[in-house]
């Protein structure tokens, strides 16, 4: 928090002048659970995609997707709408 | 500049200046004793003498939400209310200084329920004190006109971005018929200017994002650049009311002493009670006592540095608060005078609380305030009534 600009510096009445940065925070270690794809069983339908509500569901070369878990917050809808069950909740370490 | 005397109600004043201003929006919802504000402002847009849209609302609480959504978009903005409508937009009233939006509301103080009551004390703007709004207060109609000019440069300015709130007595200045200067329409406009404002969320060539979740690592430094911003107050609203002044030429400033310079005895007092303690000082003079008054018209900054050079070496100050505040050490305004003059030996600091609900204040019971303090000797907070029945 120390290195964070202060007062003077920031933009006046909390405005971010720069939209889009939501990236920069990552919401990773929010998770209690984390999602595991089983590439095997996944057919690329990106169902889980269009629900993932922190869109941290990316599509790989190969059509199938992968989880970004720099900002997956856990909270497993990928998990119950994937009409393959080839995502896993399991319990994070 | 040239002016014409005319007739006008408090309300009608403030609705006179808001058409001069001729602001993009006003989202305002009736209550009273507001309502003939929005109602001549009403006929002045039906009449299409201004340009301003006028939303219509379903509630206070929504009336400021507009201000908020229009000023953000970077229209100039204006609202008015009294009472339990600002009660209501009270969630929303925080919000506008802390978005830095500079929406000018015209609050015709009453009494704030309960036992329900419509007429006038200032309970209401003692309500959204620390709210973070610029606040001026107005002795008559002429003032509640001066001060909506320079409420809304003040507001406007780069230096404050900050909302301005101008008081006047409910009933009594707000449905008063007075005479008061006023200026023509293109060149109180001209005063104003057109606005530029700094942040625009239509501005889509430099997209910003306005209300976002501001937690503990920013939220201080968003609180400390308003405190900032209300002190830059104190500096650029002086700047506009010595500009106008020269205008309109009157003479106008933050606070106004009355035969102060030799006085002993010092009343100090916000709104229409400034005229009647004018009266009750030349009756006191006339009896031989070295009576004065100080009226305060900007409360919000509080301009202490003035109150304490012109309070400083007075013998006896009496502050008079029309609000209660149960159980404090005194009203609000007795707390600013008396925290302005701490560690300075001399004065013995007063307060009378008095005209709740609209009960009148009269020349007799600022003569009795005399009476009842001319031999007090001790400075306690002593929480003092004047005008309510034992």
């Amino acid at each position: 928090m120390s290195n964070e600009k202060g007062w003077k510096e920031l933009p006046i009445g909390g405005r971010i002048l720069n939209p889009g940065n939501s990236k920069e925070f990552k919401t990773g270690d929010w998770r209690s659970k984390k999602p595991v794809v089983d590439k095997s069983k996944c057919t690329g339908c990106l169902l889980c995609r269009l629900y993932c509500p922190e869109n941290a569901i990316h599509i790989d070369k190969d059509g199938k997707i992968s989880i970004d878990y720099d900002h997956c917050k856990g909270c497993g809808i990928c998990s119950s709408v994937c009409p393959v069950k080839a995502i896993k909740m399991e319990e994070e370490k | 500049m040239k002016q014409k005397r005319i007739g006008l109600t408090g309300a009608h004043a403030a609705a006179l200046a808001m058409k001069q201003i001729n602001p993009d929006v006003v989202a305002a919802y009736p209550i009273t004793p507001q309502t003939p504000i929005m109602e001549r402002f009403a006929e002045y847009v039906a009449n299409g003498k201004v340009d301003t849209e006028l939303i219509r609302v379903e509630s206070e609480h929504s009336a400021m939400s507009a201000c908020i959504g229009s000023s953000a978009a970077g229209a100039r903005t204006m609202t008015a209310t009294s009472a339990n409508g600002l009660a209501l937009m009270t969630e929303i009233v925080y919000i506008a200084p802390s978005y830095r939006l500079p929406i000018v509301m015209n609050l015709v103080n009453r009494a704030l329920s309960g036992p329900i009551n419509i007429h006038c004390d200032h309970s209401d703007a003692m309500l959204v004190r620390d709210s973070g709004w610029v606040m001026l207060f107005s002795e008559n109609a002429q003032e509640v006109y001066d001060n909506n000019f320079i409420a809304l440069r003040t507001a406007e300015d780069s230096r404050v971005l900050l909302p301005v709130m101008i008081n006047q007595d409910g009933f009594i200045t707000s449905h008063s018929l007075e005479t008061l200067e006023v200026g023509e329409d293109k060149e109180m406009h001209e005063f104003v200017g057109e606005y530029n404002p700094r942040y625009s969320l239509l501005d889509t060539d430099n997209p910003h994002t306005l209300g976002p979740l501001d937690l503990y690592d920013y939220y201080f430094e968003h609180k400390r650049q308003q405190a900032e911003a209300m002190m830059h107050a104190d500096r650029v609203i002086r700047e506009y009311m010595k500009q106008y002044s020269e205008l309109v030429n009157r003479p106008i400033d933050v606070v106004e002493p009355y035969r102060l310079d030799d006085a002993e005895f010092v009343y100090v007092a916000m709104n229409s009670t400034a005229g009647t303690l004018r009266v009750v000082v030349d009756m006191l003079r006339d009896k031989g006592v070295r009576a004065g008054l100080l009226k305060i018209r900007l409360y919000r900054p509080f301009p202490w540095r003035d109150v304490k050079s012109l309070l400083g070496d007075k013998h006896k100050i009496v502050v008079l608060d029309r609000a209660l505040s149960p159980g404090a050490t005194g009203g609000a305004l007795y707390q600013d005078v008396r925290s302005s003059l701490y560690g300075l030996s001399t004065p013995i600091v007063a307060g009378y609380v008095y005209g709740l609900g609209g009960r009148e204040f009269t020349e007799e019971q600022g003569l009795r305030i005399y009476e009842e303090l001319r031999d007090l000797d001790d400075n306690e907070p002593f929480q003092r009534f004047m005008g309510v029945r034992e």
